[in-house]
């Protein structure tokens, strides 16, 4: 499917949950950041497995267990290809990005991390990609410190250069800001960072179902993904971490799949990626992701990018037409996935949730998990619609005339 | 008026709405202006309803053996769902507010407001009603 003839009926087909009415109205689903919907692929191989397949994995003599074992390491060389990495061995199946994030803190942090060094995180970071590295810091005696952004949502990379030194150990920073779709310049990031000898974690949760991913000529350190933003299920996570890094980091938790042999004396650890694989994995949720970068794979990020792009255009267009004095736009980043934040002057993002969900339009309010960020604005919250590549022009319209109705009631 | 004749009055002037989610709301977000102001040395922090999102603020008086309520809210749509609770609940004796059933809420369709717990104060508004009207009943 080339660029020119994305279509979106095609697109929009596969997607059964899209097709219903909430309160009357056709479902308007802009709340992609969140989570996304489902590809019918994904939800049939969720329903196989169950119906079909199910068996525990590794080491099963049966032929149900060769069978799920072998679908469950089908997915991870899907991860593989899908970012590039250089072996699927790499790739370590989360329950999602914030596991990964804690993972690396828990893992390389403590390992690593001696007092007086220096862990840089960025102004628009997710919680997730702050609270793990303040808790590993005050364990470790490390400095959490902050890069400032500017008001259009930019990263200061003058202030990043500036509050980076030989102390600087860890960079972890998020690809695309789920507040204010700042795509952040990450390969000057890593680049500048590993100058110092620090490494770079990137939270890759937007950046997943936008952007393209090549990890090695990114030459990142950790990159973390999430299923379900991404058209797969809830409960699947990626670490993606070079082969040299993971090798020489502890175990995150301990149990069955992690281990080589286990005495009373002593436990010696399997290799990657199950030593970071304690426990029974969520099995089913991996083996039907492979079909969410499938459906990615299906379309192609460029062709995903611009129609996206297209989305926040045209919304954008439409409130500077109508709306730019009444209604306040935050995030106006040079490069944005798309992701728009708002607030309609003088009303609280809740009433102006409730009243597009009255229409059947379906977006997010408040802090987004990024209050430090919304206290740099100074305000508690947002509204924040988030366009996903089954989203339409008619879709944005009616967003559009429903923001109409409130500024001018 | 009785708290269920109030309730009742409340279920059929939203009937006229049907299944019009968003005249409901417009309609609530009406009431929500026509609330007494709440003297501010009453909005402190100690009488905060908190909710993630939003906030109510509720103030309780004792008068004659009697509860009443002063309220406010920082998003329109909770301050009228509180202009309702107030109307039904503020000057009502303890036991009574403690002992109503507030079916309204699911009649004007509205359940979803009272659903997350997380999301909005209302939720946690009707409980603290109750709390002040319980801890009278205990004192006398």
């Amino acid at each position: 499917m080339s660029v020119t003839t994305l279509d979106i009926n095609f697109i929009r087909s596969q997607f059964p949950i899209l097709h219903q009415e909430v309160n009357g109205h056709p479902l308007v689903y802009f709340d992609n950041a969140a989570t996304t919907q489902k590809p019918i692929k994904v939800i049939e191989a969720l329903g196989d497995y169950y119906k079909l397949h199910n068996a525990n994995i590794h080491r099963g003599a049966h032929a149900l267990a060769d069978r799920s074992t072998g679908f469950f390491e089908d997915t991870r060389k899907s991860v593989q290809q899908f970012i590039n990495a250089k072996e699927a061995a790499e790739c370590i199946f989360t329950k999602g990005v914030t596991e990964s994030i804690n993972l690396v803190a828990q893992t390389y942090g403590k390992a690593f991390l001696k007092p007086g060094d220096e862990v840089l995180i960025s102004y628009m970071e997710h919680h997730s990609n702050i609270v793990p590295w303040q808790m590993i810091c005050e364990e470790t005696g490390a400095h959490l410190k902050v890069i400032p952004i500017h008001e259009n949502g930019e990263l200061d990379l003058e202030a990043f250069y500036k509050l980076l030194s030989v102390q600087t150990k860890i960079v972890a920073c998020v690809w695309a800001s789920n507040a204010l779709g700042t795509i952040n310049p990450v390969k000057e990031i890593i680049d500048s960072a590993h100058k110092v000898g620090a490494i770079v974690l990137l939270d890759g949760a937007q950046a997943g179902s936008h952007l393209p991913i090549n990890v090695q000529q990114l030459d990142v350190d950790f990159l973390t993904l999430s299923g379900h933003k991404l058209y797969g299920p809830t409960g699947v996570g990626v670490l993606y971490g070079k082969r040299e890094l993971l090798d020489k980091m502890p175990p995150y938790q301990g149990g069955g799949e992690m281990i080589k042999e286990v005495s009373f004396e002593s436990t010696t650890y399997n290799e990657i990626p199950f030593k970071f694989e304690a426990g029974t994995p969520n099995i089913g949720d991996v083996i039907a992701f492979k079909y969410a970068l499938e459906f990615v794979n299906g379309i192609g990020k460029d062709a995903i990018i611009q129609w996206e792009s297209k989305l926040l255009n045209h919304f954008n267009a439409g409130i500077r037409e109508f709306g730019s004095n009444r209604i306040k736009l935050f995030g106006a980043a040079k490069e944005k996935v798309a992701v728009q934040s708002f607030l309609l002057e003088g009303k609280h993002p809740f009433d102006t949730g409730l009243l597009l969900d009255a229409r059947g339009i379906a977006v997010r309010t408040g802090h987004h998990c990024t209050q430090p960020l919304m206290k740099f604005f100074g305000i508690e919250g947002t509204v924040r619609a988030s366009f996903a590549v089954y989203n339409t022009m008619e879709e944005v319209d009616v967003l559009l005339d429903s923001l109409k109705k409130m500024v001018n009631r | 008026m009785t708290s269920t004749e109030i309730q009742n009055e409340i279920i059929d002037d939203f009937s006229l709405f049907e299944e019009d989610m968003e005249s409901k709301l417009f309609y609530l977000m009406d009431l929500g202006k026509k609330l007494p102001e709440m003297p501010l040395e009453h909005k402190t922090e100690e009488f905060i309803v908190k909710g993630c999102q939003s906030k109510v603020w509720l103030y309780p008086v004792k008068q004659d053996g009697k509860l009443f309520f002063e309220a406010d809210s920082n998003t329109e749509i909770t301050k009228g769902l509180v202009s309702l609770l107030v109307k039904i609940l503020s000057g009502k004796t303890p036991s009574e507010i403690v002992e109503t059933d507030l079916y309204f809420i699911e009649k004007i369709g509205m359940n979803h407001m009272i659903g997350s717990q997380r999301s909005n104060g209302f939720a946690s508004m009707i409980k603290q009603m109750k709390m002040y009207a319980f801890a009278l009943t205990q004192n006398n």
